[in-house]
């Protein structure tokens, strides 16, 4: 159990806000925070490893108090047990992999483990190359061992595969949920991708303006609430035909251009570049395979 | 010909190295990661010798190092030691007028490590101590290689700030430039010569090799 209440203030691009959290977290558990980016994500991350310090609360691992403003206790990012990916894998240029996973090992630490990693996340053929010779999704795995050298007892991970791209990101995902199943760590993922959240944890953390906004399974978040067979985009308004009975309303959604038909009056009341909101309901869409 | 100041030159440039490794890096790391308001006035006295005439660096010292003051009638009294006019005197003035050459490339190499390698050291449990060693020095070999060898070489050219508290005492602070000085005024050209073709000489090299080594071209060797 993880037991996390801490409010922190925080500077960012928009001004500042405050952190406000109270979060529990079962044991084993894989959970994500989710939300847009400059919302703190990061910083909890931060102030779960000890490498930021709350303003006020506690953090509690398995019984252990790690941070308690009111007793003054603050462990050291060196003292507590978290294996940490960063968003840009802070591998140690000069060394090999191998001698990064080394570094990774405590004191006292044999090297079973290590060979156990470099088999589980298939490191083999990459052992004696140095980290600017390896592709992105390589660079990662090696991130992800060395991060678990330890055994920590959490694992955090800042957006591991944001860089990566979709074929790359679906094999690292099966890595994620290999280490998850093999480990049994409780496990805080922050990341942007619905794919992938719904794919690998059990519980998200909607973020928005430093507080939870909504909490649930990935399911209850994003697949519940939109089962209706409505299709609802927000878009921007490109361009206004009038045509003689109706208009054509030209619509940037994301990166594509869509027409859509509107009667005269109601395409009165746009002008270029407002926000328009597209929808309709669809009974039996048709769906297309563009890439496994 | 007389070897003994250039002999002391490189003596003198040895040890004020030596002293400014142990003292540059932990100078260049703290600067490069405190957040006290107080680092640009500390940034600035580092910098100093930069621009200051050596003279006044020179003077300061001998008015402070003379045993006619305070500090260098305790230095005398208590420790027995006389900077003035010593090989010792000039060792510290050396360190001081040369910390900017060692401080600011290694400052430089530290604050370019990206945050998230350092700290993913802390996370592992390595301690401060052992990430600079094993993880931040290591990577920063090049701007190691360029603050040692520029303070040697700056130290072999100091002149005015030797003059000042070391004054001419041939075998203890007649280093080379001063000699070089000495003969001109005395107007033994060969022998000022001699000096002065030495130092380009070894003073050339040693600035190519940096720029050999930092330039990758024994890629391979170093890095």
């Amino acid at each position: 159990m993880i037991k996390l209440d801490i409010s922190k203030e925080l500077r960012g691009a928009t001004g500042t806000m405050i952190l406000r959290l109270n979060l529990n977290i079962k044991s084993e558990q894989f959970i994500t925070l989710y939300g847009p980016s400059g919302v703190g994500k990061t910083s909890v991350l931060r102030m779960i490893s000890g490498l930021m310090q709350p303003d006020f609360g506690q953090i509690c691992v398995e019984e252990e108090t790690w941070f308690d403003t009111k007793t003054k206790v603050n462990f050291s990012p060196q003292k507590r047990k978290v294996g940490y990916v960063f968003q840009d894998y802070a591998l140690f240029p000069h060394m090999t992999v191998l001698e990064n996973l080394n570094f990774a090992k405590a004191k006292n630490q044999n090297n079973s483990s290590i060979s156990d990693l470099i088999e589980i996340m298939e490191l083999e053929q990459l052992q004696t190359r140095k980290p600017e010779t390896l592709s992105g999704g390589q660079k990662q795995r090696v991130a992800l061992a060395r991060a678990l050298v330890q055994k920590p007892k959490i694992l955090l991970l800042d957006e591991p595969l944001a860089a990566l791209d979709s074929a790359i990101r679906h094999k690292l995902q099966g890595y994620l949920k290999k280490v998850h199943q093999e480990f049994k760590l409780t496990t805080i993922l922050v990341s942007h991708d619905v794919g992938e959240i719904v794919k690998l944890t059990d519980y998200v953390y909607q973020l928005e303006e430093g507080k939870v906004l909504k909490q649930g399974t990935p399911e209850a978040i994003f697949i519940d609430q939109s089962l209706s067979g409505k299709f609802k985009f927000t878009g921007e308004v490109l361009k206004i035909q009038q045509e003689e009975i109706i208009s054509v309303v030209t619509v940037r959604i994301h990166t594509d251009v869509v027409k859509v038909v509107v009667q005269h009056e109601e395409a009165s009341n746009l002008t270029i570049g407002d926000k328009v909101l597209v929808l309709s309901k669809a009974f039996k869409p048709l769906l297309y395979k563009i890439e496994a | 010909m007389n070897w003994e100041p250039l002999l002391l030159t490189f003596k003198l440039a040895l040890f004020t190295t030596v002293i400014l490794i142990l003292i540059g890096i932990p100078v260049a790391y703290w600067l490069s990661n405190t957040k006290s308001r107080l680092k640009p006035v500390f940034e600035t006295l580092v910098s100093m010798p930069l621009v200051l005439p050596p003279t006044v660096l020179g003077f300061y010292f001998l008015m402070a190092f003379s045993p006619n003051n305070t500090f260098g009638n305790w230095l005398d009294e208590w420790l027995g030691i006389k900077l003035v006019f010593s090989f010792s005197g000039l060792v510290i003035a050396s360190v001081i007028y040369s910390l900017p050459f060692m401080v600011h490339p290694v400052q430089s190499g530290l604050s370019g490590i990206s945050r998230s390698i350092t700290e993913a050291s802390f996370v592992m449990g390595k301690s401060k101590w052992e990430t600079l060693l094993k993880v931040q020095l290591p990577q920063i070999k090049p701007a190691l290689l360029t603050g040692i060898v520029l303070s040697f070489a700056h130290t072999v050219g100091e002149f005015g700030v030797v003059l000042m508290i070391g004054g001419n005492i041939p075998g203890k602070t007649k280093v080379a430039s001063i000699a070089i000085y000495d003969e001109v005024e005395a107007l033994n050209y060969d022998a000022a010569n001699f000096y002065s073709l030495v130092l380009f000489a070894i003073t050339f090299c040693i600035l190519l090799s940096v720029y050999l080594v930092n330039g990758n071209y024994f890629k391979g060797f170093w890095k």
